[in-house]
């Protein structure tokens, strides 16, 4: 009998705890799902740019493009988060907390997708840029009307990816003390030493965020596959 | 006058000489068929005309202009030189009233209004009328090839170039694209054919044109051309097709 009671008094502490913490994570989610969007848009603007920059075919723009994608592949989030943030001052480059987690963010997002970008662009059927150009339409006329349509749509799964890979990564910018939801979950805990109630909000939380996510994405995608038999 | 006029066309693929010195003139409303073996070079020598080949040697000349391969001349140029493909390559995410706008609305800015009523009369004319909101997955391959000759007409081009637009499809469909292509012809449209469609050249040609390994091999009206060819390769040509 005493289990019973020290399990059913463990599962009351561990709601109560719950219920008392859940509210306190809102500035923190807040944090996060603005940290999320800004990298995310900043990040496909990046790509986007990137991408276009990449299929010039200029070899001194292609170096510099590839040499951003290699640095931002093969080094840690977490090095060019702590870079931007407690290296570039030493640089005379100073940018405050907040927007240098965008920044090294969305610089980190924006690699991954110029080249999902650039993949899309490439899997378009060659003779549909014949097509419009033999109508007469100036390379960019046929890249903006007839190949980057059809290449966003194609690329929206990988898209959604990245973004949902963009919410669980913007928890290293509690490296910079950005008090997005792993900064309070470190300091909660630490705090009243409830790990397991307090990481499974942290982790209901980032869940709830990325399934809505999913979900948004998921009908954009639908709605842009009517065209299709 | 001369539509289009090539003088000693040459074409390269690295190492490989794929267009061999052709010379060609094609008239105000002339029709021409082009045949010949795989591999030949009859895609390539309607590509160079379109540019979307750069040739090696030679000329090119198009309703008067001599041809110099910058970009801005390229893009003035393939406005007056349609091409139908193969393939036919309608845009997949546009209806099939808006693929055959995007050219007027987008290249000649015309207004939506104007461009829509010119696409439902070359919609109409394809006879598609009753698919005009349908995306190109519904449609099937003749039909599709259908949108694709209006859509290039749409452009109002002076000649239009025509890779083989029969034999992607099914024999079924063949005939509704040929009917098609020969009401284009009897209006007194300037076309190149590329086609394995002897009873279409034999019928709607001004002159047949055999290339053999990058040259013109022979020519004629096709009554002398089909009845009585000289070239020996042609004959053989002619007797495997027409077995
Ligand atoms: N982009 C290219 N790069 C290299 N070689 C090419 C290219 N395009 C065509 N060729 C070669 O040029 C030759 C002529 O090709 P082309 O497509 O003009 O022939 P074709 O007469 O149209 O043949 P088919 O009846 O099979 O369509 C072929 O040997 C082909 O392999
Ligand atoms: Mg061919």
């Amino acid at each position: 009998m005493e289990w019973i009671l020290a399990l059913i008094d463990s599962i009351v502490a561990f709601f109560l705890t719950v219920f008392k913490f859940t509210p306190k994570f809102i500035p923190g989610v807040i944090a996060t799902m603005e940290l999320t969007f800004f990298s995310i848009l900043l990040g496909t603007v990046i790509g986007f740019i990137v991408a276009m920059l990449k299929l010039t075919n200029k070899k001194v723009i292609i170096k510099i493009t590839d040499f951003y994608i290699t640095i931002v592949r093969g080094t840690p989030l977490l090095l060019q988060l702590s870079f931007i943030f407690y290296g570039l001052p030493s640089l005379g480059i100073e940018i405050d907390r907040f927007p240098s987690a965008v920044i090294g963010l969305a610089f980190h997002n924006g690699a991954y997708i110029s080249e999902i970008f650039r993949g899309a662009i490439e899997s378009i059927d060659y003779g549909q840029k014949e097509a419009a150009r033999s109508l007469g339409m100036t390379k960019w006329q046929s890249m903006k009307r007839v190949i980057l349509p059809q290449a966003f749509k194609r690329s929206i799964p990988a898209l959604g990816n990245q973004f949902i890979i963009a919410v669980k990564d913007s928890s290293l910018a509690s490296v910079i003390t950005i008090t997005e939801i792993m900064l309070l979950t470190r300091q909660y805990g630490a705090a009243t030493f409830e790990i397991f109630p307090i990481y499974f909000i942290a982790g209901s939380y980032y869940l709830a965020i990325t399934m809505v996510l999913s979900k948004l994405l998921r009908k954009l995608e639908l709605k842009l596959k009517v065209n299709e038999r | 006058m001369s539509i289009i006029e090539i003088k000693n066309l040459h074409k390269y693929f690295n190492d490989l000489e794929v267009l061999k010195g052709i010379d060609l003139k094609v008239d105000d409303g002339e029709v021409i068929c082009i045949i010949g073996g795989s591999g030949s070079g009859k895609s390539t020598l309607l590509r160079c005309i379109n540019f979307l080949e750069k040739k090696t040697e030679g000329e090119i000349w198009i309703d008067g202009e001599k041809v110099h391969e910058k970009e801005s001349d390229i893009n003035h140029i393939r406005q007056k030189v349609g091409m139908v493909f193969q393939r036919f390559n309608l845009f997949p995410h546009m209806t099939v009233i808006q693929n055959v706008m995007e050219g007027p609305v987008t290249i000649k800015k015309m207004p939506k209004s104007e461009a829509r009523a010119i696409a439902m009369e070359l919609i109409q004319k394809v006879g598609l009328e009753d698919k005009a909101d349908e995306y190109p997955a519904m449609l099937s391959g003749g039909q599709q090839q259908r949108v694709a000759i209006a859509r290039s007409l749409a452009m109002e081009p002076k000649v239009i170039l025509f890779d083989e637009p029969t034999s992607a499809l099914d024999p079924e469909l063949v005939r509704e694209v040929l009917i098609v292509m020969k009401d284009l012809a009897k209006e007194g449209r300037t076309m190149i054919v590329v086609t394995h469609e002897m009873g279409f050249a034999k019928e709607v040609a001004d002159r047949v044109i055999y290339i053999n390994e990058g040259r013109i091999a022979e020519e004629g009206p096709p009554e002398k051309f089909f009845d009585n060819p000289e070239d020996e390769r042609l004959k053989s040509f002619l007797g495997q097709i027409l077995v």
